[in-house]
């Protein structure tokens, strides 16, 4: 049986929107001849040519803001960060530039970039590789945030993020990139903004993104056992939310919990509880938990990170508090 | 071509030029009245002293080039031949304004013209400029892009990364440096340990030095630059000897500044060094017909209605089909 590889999906979405459309190039630090820190870039400067898919220096402030520049002028850039981490030096670009450029401008232009990056712990990467910032960038009106947690969304998000007028970070995870699922009949692209229910469930809904939803889905199986049943609700895109798939979900569990891998403190989870408890107010009959990372840089230890990170104990102790 | 001709084109070409700067400057003085008056909002950067960078480099660029600019970008604006009315509505945060009003003074922009925008941060309109000309390479088109920045940038570790990144893919770029001996409040002098000339050598892009005061003489060294670019020569650096008049921006008492400084940069004034070569006939039939542009784009601008918010905040994403 065939099957799909997460960064191989990422590959795959390049790779098709390239052929589709001559405007969008590719460049970043070693996409071209080392395909990528995760592989996600191998073969395309074969398939494309070396005019549309470019090795950088290592000058991310530079090549954010060309690729601003670019998308000004007719180009659809998408740019790898490597690490998400990397990001803060090109923070200028995306932040005063990339996002505010249609408004500020009086909607005369928009700015067609991408900027693919990775995040996440597991890998003992250490608090300057492994952060999850992506809160960061979805609290920037202008920007707009994907966060795919599987193969099939990986490619969807990524084609609908090439063809989106608006700039868009995609924050893959570094913890995916081997992860396979059965070759899927067709890749659909998938709309920004639009959240997935990954599992039907009545009893509590658990709202959640990217690698984080691997250990939900454990904890969703190991329920099951109980019959308890957890409905998920796969975020994809964290900027814009969909407010109104987490509210219809809560509307018929009563129970929200959110489970991310980014510090829990002013998260993406603290957006979504604080909206739900304002226009879901009445569906609660309990209070809305979050599990996310401690407020600590993540540490390198094995036996560290494993605690620090959501994992199966702490996502299973909020299930209980809620369930009580 | 006839000698006559020669000398009639070279005569109309010296008058479009002082043309320009005069422009600038009747512009920006009139902005620092509006701006007394309270009509705009925020603060502006004039360029007083440095117009003939803008008219001379605008000059040479034909309207496929593009430019970033910076924080003291009125002129390029103006020049890159953003449209004077929505200049001065944009200024004044009207509706009708370049920007719908959202950007006033520091954002002014006309991308239909290549003119991707004045900048608030300092050197990041550089990377910009960089990545547009990285369009026009790939898209084959004959087309080169300027970046507009001041010494005060010198120290941006962006310029450093642009000058590498330009000149390892052979970008179609021009740096245009706009040395007016400035950083915000304190002298380049205490700011910069290094030339740009050396910098330049550093990166191996070729550096040519004018004086910026000089409209003829900044359109004649943009002209050999642009056509060297225009043949493949990737990027070069024009560095444009000036003086800031005003400071840093309008109402800034200068504290510090020792008035010589400022009389000097009145002695080179762009205006007058324009006119060098014109009949008195010729200059005042100019600054009449600048005169009532200007005060046509201001009236304009001043009769024109605010900015609708729906408008406004519906403009932050573009609509999705």
């Amino acid at each position: 049986m065939t099957e799909l590889r997460y960064n191989h999906a990422v590959n795959r979405a390049m790779a098709d929107a390239m052929a589709a459309d001559p405007t969008v190039v590719l460049f970043g630090e070693d996409v071209a001849g080392a395909g990528g820190v995760y592989g996600a870039t191998r073969g395309l400067r074969d398939k494309f040519g070396p005019e549309r898919v470019r090795d950088t220096p290592i000058s991310e402030a530079a090549i954010v803001g060309m690729a601003v520049g670019a998308a000004l002028s007719g180009l659809k850039p998408i740019v790898e960060i490597s690490f998400i981490d990397f990001m803060t030096f090109a923070m200028d670009a995306v932040v005063n530039q990339a996002a505010k450029m249609r408004t500020m401008f009086g909607a005369q232009c928009s700015v067609p970039m991408v900027l693919r990056t990775q995040h996440g712990g597991g890998a003992g990467s250490g608090p300057q590789h492994s952060q999850c910032l992506e809160a960061w960038f979805a609290h920037v009106p202008g920007l707009k945030v994907v966060c795919p947690g599987d193969p099939a969304s990986a490619y969807g998000l990524l084609r609908a993020a090439i063809d989106d007028p608006d700039p868009v970070i995609v924050v893959e995870h570094k913890g995916l990139y081997a992860t396979r699922v059965p070759e899927p009949d067709a890749l659909p692209i998938l709309p920004i903004g639009k959240a997935a229910i990954s599992r039907p469930g009545r009893d509590l809904t658990i709202v959640s993104y990217g690698g984080a939803l691997r250990a939900v889905k454990d904890v969703a199986n190991g329920l099951e056992a109980e019959g308890i049943e957890a409905e998920i609700v796969d975020l994809r895109s964290l900027q814009p939310w969909d407010e109104a798939a987490v509210l219809a979900s809560l509307a018929h569990t009563h129970r929200l919990l959110i489970v991310h891998e980014a510090v829990e403190a002013f998260g993406v989870g603290a957006e979504i509880a604080a909206r739900m408890a304002d226009i879901g107010f009445d569906e609660l009959d309990a209070p809305i938990l979050r599990v996310g990372a401690p407020f600590m840089p993540s540490p390198v230890a094995k036996a560290l990170e494993r605690r620090y990170m959501p994992n199966h104990d702490t996502i299973m102790a909020a299930v209980r508090r809620l369930l009580a | 071509m006839g000698k006559k001709t020669e000398t009639a084109e070279n005569a109309a070409h010296l008058q479009r030029l002082y043309r320009m700067v005069l422009t600038i400057r009747r512009a920006e003085e009139a902005l620092a009245e509006l701006l007394a008056e309270g009509l705009i909002p925020g603060f502006i950067h004039l360029s007083i002293g440095q117009e003939a960078i803008a008219a001379g480099v605008m000059d040479v660029l034909a309207p496929a080039d593009t430019i970033t600019s910076t924080h003291r970008g009125h002129g390029h604006a103006i020049a890159k031949g953003m449209a004077f009315d929505a200049f001065f509505a944009e200024l004044l945060g009207r509706d009708p304004g370049a920007c719908r009003g959202r950007g006033g003074s520091m954002h002014v922009a006309d991308v239909s013209k290549g003119m991707l925008g004045a900048n608030g941060i300092v050197a990041a309109g550089i990377p910009i400029a960089l990545g547009s000309a990285l369009a026009h390479q790939v898209l084959k088109r004959d087309a080169v892009a300027v970046a507009f920045f001041g010494d005060g940038a010198m120290a941006e570790g962006l310029l450093h990364e642009c000058l590498n990144l330009a000149a390892l893919w052979k970008l179609p770029v021009l740096f245009v440096c706009e040395n007016n001996r400035w950083g915000e409040f304190l002298e380049t002098a205490h700011q910069i340990v290094f030339t740009l000339e050396k910098l330049a050598t550093a990166y191996g892009v070729p550096h040519v030095a004018v004086d910026g005061n000089d409209v003829a003489a900044v359109a004649e060294a943009t002209g050999r630059l642009v056509a060297q670019i225009r043949a493949g020569g990737g990027p070069m650096i024009l560095e444009c000897d000036t003086l800031r008049v005003g400071g840093h921006y309008e109402g800034d008492p200068q504290r510090g500044r020792d008035p010589a400084d400022q009389e000097k940069a009145a002695a080179r004034d762009p205006v007058t060094i324009a006119r060098r070569f014109l009949t008195e006939d010729v200059i005042s039939r100019i600054d009449a017909e600048v005169a009532n542009e200007i005060a046509a784009a201001i009236a304009f601008a001043r009769a024109a209605p605010e900015p609708g918010w729906a408008d406004a905040a519906a403009s932050v994403y573009a609509a999705q089909s």
